[in-house]
């Protein structure tokens, strides 16, 4: 996991790729075609990239207008702006008629750094969930994200990518991943705790389960890089076996994946299956560097490690 | 083709125009009374600018709704469910009497606001105001990637130009040139809480997209051949032309005398009686 690449980077690389295979795909961008990587794709084909301007609702509902027509529109922005001031836009001319737009949002989360709070949501994956037919995908590295890019030009329906703009690990190997939608996939085996996470915790829940085997836990991986729909059934087979789960999410602990995961384990199994959560304990972000926001926020694996030993310690008590 | 072509279309006369769009108002307040919900004002402000596109300019094709070639309506009043569904219904979409009957309740097809996952002929799903400007836009914009002739109409209420987002896309089709859009704003002044002025004014419409570089056309929203005119004329532009509005003004409720210009029938079911009143004035008109 030495080399490091943002996933919207990725993102834009791959769109350019596809894009040169497939006519059908259309970009739109709100402005910031520099920051989310469409402009790459903006320069290789022109006639297929719409620049809306600053004005997001524009841009969602017009993207349904081109999936309308056949194409594949991917409609990007910073993910505050595409999920949140466009929410209404997204739910109504995109879910609600069942068209084929991709949401392809970056900068999300508190690890967008220095810009602050404004601009940094930790709500986006609650507020695309509810929405009805719609799908929520978060690549956890840039191999992931290129995959899934190309998935999503395969699939028929409305989809939302968040992405970020860090540069994060490389945590998969190019020539052997293959991404399938509504698949979780199995980082780690283990069978002492279940370690669940998404998009930049992935890497930590990876050192956190490193960590622990030194002390002699066997900590099993699971990357929910599909939160919606989610993979139950991967999740349950590994919280059987492990009894104990923990949930790493950049995102708000209100409203997060671990509401999923626990509705779903209290859903299914019958017995005892004590969960912790690291999240952001429902508090907005703020301005700095993207390894101390991490720390403030307590989004480390050493706080996955510390809630780890608590939820083995809850489950044999 | 079973398509009926554009000059077969044109020998309709005014008489028969008018005769068909009374029977889209008796069709849509038949449906609303017995609904006992739904939107009159709305629908009858409409319905003449509905029956000419459906009934003589529109190339479409009722047997095949997706038919690749028809022009595209983006109807962004959602709300007018009624008249639009008695239009579709008259023109061979689907049967008057299941929309008449089902209208607005559980299971129908049929539901308050149009869905285009639903009824056959709608374009998009709306009732979110404020919405439609920026699909046709999208639509056109698709249409002029594949080359293709087919036109664009967006109709708007003139209540949704408060909406902060048409002017987003106000600005978008003119800065990209969309020629093969028409929008039609049904300019019948009133708005749920009242007069349009009163509520939040939206005057001087014409010199407002004007100046945000559109030709505008404004016309009698209830004149058949100033209705044909204008559509014709946006007809006739490039793919590349400014977009144009025509400023249709309208009479909300038109049609039935108790209704016209009438704020309280924007959204409310008439009695039985008062529909009885009604097809009766728009049987004899």
């Amino acid at each position: 996991m030495s080399e490091k690449k943002a996933t919207r980077v990725a993102y834009g690389e791959a769109l350019v790729e596809l894009g040169s295979k497939n006519s059908d795909i259309v970009v739109l961008d709100a402005d910031l075609s520099g920051s989310t990587n469409t402009k790459k794709f903006a320069q290789k084909f022109p006639e297929r990239f719409f620049n809306m301007g600053i004005a997001e609702q524009n841009m969602v509902s017009t993207a349904a207008g081109l999936a309308l027509t056949g194409k594949i529109p991917f409609a990007s922005s910073f993910a505050m702006f595409a999920t949140g001031r466009a929410w209404e836009q997204v739910r109504n001319s995109v879910a609600h008629n069942d068209l084929n737009v991709k949401i392809a949002a970056t900068h999300a989360g508190i690890t967008l750094g220095e810009d602050g709070a404004s601009h940094q949501i930790i709500e986006d994956i609650a507020i695309m969930n509810v929405i009805p037919k719609m799908s929520v995908l978060v690549p956890a590295d840039a191999v992931e994200a290129k995959a899934m890019t190309k998935a999503l030009v395969e699939y028929q329906g409305p989809a939302y990518i968040r992405l970020g703009r860090p540069n994060v690990p490389i945590i998969f190997d190019e020539n052997d991943f293959e991404y399938e939608l509504g698949k979780a996939r199995l980082v780690k085996e283990g069978q002492d705790i279940t370690i669940i996470a998404y998009g930049v915790m992935l890497s930590k829940a990876i050192e956190a389960a490193e960590k622990l085997e030194t002390e002699g836990v066997k900590a099993e991986v699971i990357n929910v890089s599909t939160i919606k729909p989610l993979d139950e059934s991967t999740i349950l087979q590994s919280a059987k076996k492990t009894g104990s789960i923990v949930v790493a999410e950049e995102h708000n602990r209100v409203g997060g994946v671990n509401c999923l995961i626990a509705s779903c384990i209290s859903n299914n199994l019958n017995s005892f299956c004590p969960m912790e959560v690291v999240a952001i304990e429902d508090r907005f972000g703020q301005s700095g560097k993207v390894d101390d926001l991490l720390e403030e926020y307590g989004l480390t694996s050493e706080n996955i490690v510390e809630k780890a030993k608590k939820c083995i310690k809850r489950k044999v008590s | 083709m079973s398509t009926v072509s554009l000059e077969r279309n044109l020998v309709i006369s005014t008489e028969k125009l008018q005769e068909t769009a009374n029977e889209i108002r008796k069709l849509a307040l038949r449906a609303i009374t017995k609904a006992n919900s739904g939107h009159p004002g709305g629908s009858l402000s409409l319905t003449d600018i509905l029956t000419v596109l459906y009934f003589n300019l529109l190339k479409h094709d009722p047997k095949n709704p997706n038919w690749e070639e028809r022009d595209r309506v983006i109807i962004s009043k959602g709300h007018a469910s009624p008249g639009i569904y008695a239009a579709l219904s008259l023109a061979g979409y689907f049967e008057p009497e299941e929309f008449v009957n089902t209208f607005r309740q559980v299971r129908s097809k049929f539901q308050g606001h149009i869905d285009r996952l639903k009824v056959p002929g709608v374009e998009v799903s709306t009732g979110s105001l404020g919405h439609g400007l920026s699909i046709a836009n999208g639509v056109a914009l698709g249409l002029r990637l594949e080359s293709k002739k087919n036109k664009v109409y967006a109709l708007l209420s003139d209540g949704e130009l408060q909406e902060g987002q048409i002017w987003e896309a106000v600005m978008a089709s003119a800065h990209y040139k969309l020629g093969n859009l028409t929008a039609i704003v049904d300019r019948n002044r009133i708005q749920l809480d009242g007069w349009t002025e009163e509520t939040m004014a939206l005057n001087p419409l014409a010199d407002k997209f004007k100046a945000f570089g559109w030709e505008v056309k404004e016309i009698d929203g209830h004149n058949f051949s100033e209705i044909i005119d204008s559509i014709q004329s946006g007809s006739q532009r490039d793919l590349t032309d400014k977009p144009l509005l025509i400023l249709a003004n309208t009479i909300k409720g038109k049609g039935v005398s108790f209704m016209e210009d009438k704020v309280a029938w924007h959204g409310v079911a008439p009695k039985p009686e008062e529909l009885e009143a009604a097809l009766a004035e728009l049987t004899t008109n």
